[in-house]
């Protein structure tokens, strides 16, 4: 549904996006996942016709962006990042005035099931002015959907969002996405684990990773990393850690904590906490450190260096 | 089409909600009410001393006159304020020509304006009711008709200009210098030169209107002119908007 060969973009001097080159398929999900002004949003306007590329091509949901947008437009939901809307407008005619400019039949029906659909049909005779920054969010979501749009394209769809209504979104999305091509980009790692099939990484306009999200975990991860805290002075703790089989780069923080890493695959957790505690200290605290995206960005960018 | 008829209607009820366009209204209707009564009470007085009949055209002319200055005010936002506000990227990624945006804009904005003229007709009933045998309603038919082009091409180079710009005040002051030039300043020089004078002539936004249409006659020269105009206008916000996307 979305194809993607050699696509780039300046911005003047600027090079925003360098040579991407992805696909996705019907009842997909596809998570687009980067630090700010890696290329994201400005994928994601040439995807619905908002811009031209420098280069390359897409065709989306068979027809190319630039050469026939306005099939592409008439086919693709799009939720912008800023989340424009018409602020004096009342929600239920602003998302009429949005069907009637996509031709939908029985616009005043569609627009209650969408409504109802976001979970915003309380407040269809509000103001979008006096709207949350979250039901702002639900708006836009709204009008992405009203068309059942073959393809879904959404910047950041949760942000701004409180957790209970980011469980409801990401439902809604992964809803969609079973019969229909979503493409979703995200800084949070853990909701693009939570709801994509498959992940695309992108840093600094280019396409570092591409993978299923299970897959680039174990690739990326490859190591568990632990922090171990105990009561009063721990000079030795390190040492004793150091003792467990298996363990290596152990490391003692500043505040006396003391951090390791195992190779993923055995757990050797209740081994160190023995250890630990066998040698006299007080156990207060033994957790597993996620890896964050961050340190994600800085491994890829930094393997992808090496190979170069 | 459909979709110019879409955003037209959006943007006139949006004139409804903004307290700018009652604001253009009062200024335009307020003197025009005061124009008439004046235009009443003195030909009331030199009809003792035989004055001619009474007619309703000046006010018309005010009308238009009224429109240089303040149709800026009506199209400044139309799309400066969509590129601030980041609603043009809705708008551009909705299955809707450029031309038609700018189009439904200028429509839109014709049409509130158009119903302020359409307030305006109760002026010609009044004074024909006043005055045996009643007024000439051709003259008056071709004084709207003008009225009518003059306010379409007006609004067309509004919202054009709308386009370019990104701040709604820079849309403003240079739509209202452009009129300013083409209704008082460009045929200036006219006298001076003698058949080049003649473009400037034609080029002057008041010379089709105040000594033309407004007295009953309307030519081909005149129509073209203000038509061209909303053309021109049109195609520039269309192309500012082409501009923007490629930016």
């Amino acid at each position: 549904m979305i194809k993607v060969s050699g696509l780039t973009k300046d911005y003047g001097a600027r090079r925003a996006i360098q040579n991407l080159n992805f696909d996705a398929q019907q009842g997909e999900i596809v998570g687009f996942l980067g630090p700010n002004g890696a290329g994201k949003t400005t994928t994601m306007r040439i995807l619905t016709g908002y811009m031209p590329p420098t280069d390359g091509e897409a065709i989306v949901a068979g027809y190319d962006v630039v050469e026939e947008s306005l099939e592409v437009r008439r086919r693709v939901g799009y939720l912008p990042e800023t989340v424009p809307l018409y602020t004096d407008m009342v929600v239920f005619d602003y998302l009429k005035f949005m069907g009637e400019l996509r031709h939908i039949p029985n616009v005043d029906d569609r627009v209650d099931e969408v409504l109802d659909m976001v979970g915003l049909i309380d407040r269809a005779n509000g103001y979008i002015g006096n709207l949350s920054k979250g039901m702002r969010q639900r708006v836009g979501l709204a009008q992405a959907l009203l068309h059942r749009p073959e393809v879904l394209i959404l910047d950041e769809p949760t942000i701004g969002l409180d957790p209970g209504q980011v469980v409801e979104v990401r439902e809604l999305i992964r809803e969609i996405g079973r019969e229909r091509t979503v493409l979703l980009s995200t800084h949070v790692l853990h909701e693009a684990q939570n709801i994509c099939d498959r992940v695309l990484i992108i840093n600094k306009g280019k396409i570092v990773a591409e993978d299923t999200t299970e897959n680039l975990q174990a690739r990326l991860i490859g190591a568990e990393r632990v922090i171990v805290r105990v009561r009063g002075e721990a000079d030795e703790l390190a040492d004793t850690i150091k003792g467990v089989k298996g363990v290596r780069s152990v490391e003692t923080k500043e505040d006396g904590a003391v951090e390791f890493e195992f190779a993923s695959g055995k757990d050797l957790r209740p081994e160190v906490a023995k250890q630990v505690i066998g040698s006299g200290y007080d156990l207060l605290e033994l957790r597993p450190l996620g890896m964050s995206l961050e340190e994600i960005f800085l491994e890829l960018t930094g393997s992808d260096a090496k190979k170069k | 089409m459909r979709n110019i008829w879409t955003i037209a209607k959006r943007e006139y009820d949006n004139y409804f909600n903004s307290p700018l366009a009652y604001v253009v209204a009062f200024a335009i209707l307020l003197p025009l009410g005061i124009y008439f009564a004046l235009i009443l009470w003195v030909s009331a007085e030199q009809a003792l001393f035989g004055g001619g009949a009474p007619e309703s055209t000046p006010i018309n002319w005010l009308f238009v006159f009224l429109m240089i200055f303040l149709s800026p005010a009506l199209t400044m936002r139309a799309l400066s304020d969509e590129a601030r506000m980041g609603t043009l990227e809705l708008m551009l990624t909705a299955p809707v020509r450029d031309f038609e945006l700018v189009a439904g804009k200028w429509l839109g904005a014709l049409l509130f304006v158009l119903s302020l003229a359409v307030v305006t007709l109760v002026f010609p009933i009044i004074l024909d009711n006043l005055i045996t045998p009643g007024i000439d309603w051709k003259v008056v038919l071709s004084s709207y008709i003008g009225l009518v082009l003059v306010v379409s091409a007006l609004l067309a180079v509004g919202v054009g200009i709308s386009a370019i710009f990104t701040n709604q005040f820079a849309a403003f002051f240079s739509t209202l210098g452009l009129f300013f030039f083409l209704w008082f300043m460009i045929s200036l020089p006219a006298s001076y030169l003698q058949e080049s004078g003649e473009v400037l002539n034609y080029l002057s936004l008041s010379n089709h209107f105040s000594t033309s249409m407004n007295i009953g006659t309307i030519n081909l020269g005149d129509l073209t002119y203000y038509l061209s105009l909303t053309v021109l206008g049109l195609f520039v916000g269309t192309t500012a908007i082409e501009i923007r996307r490629w930016r």
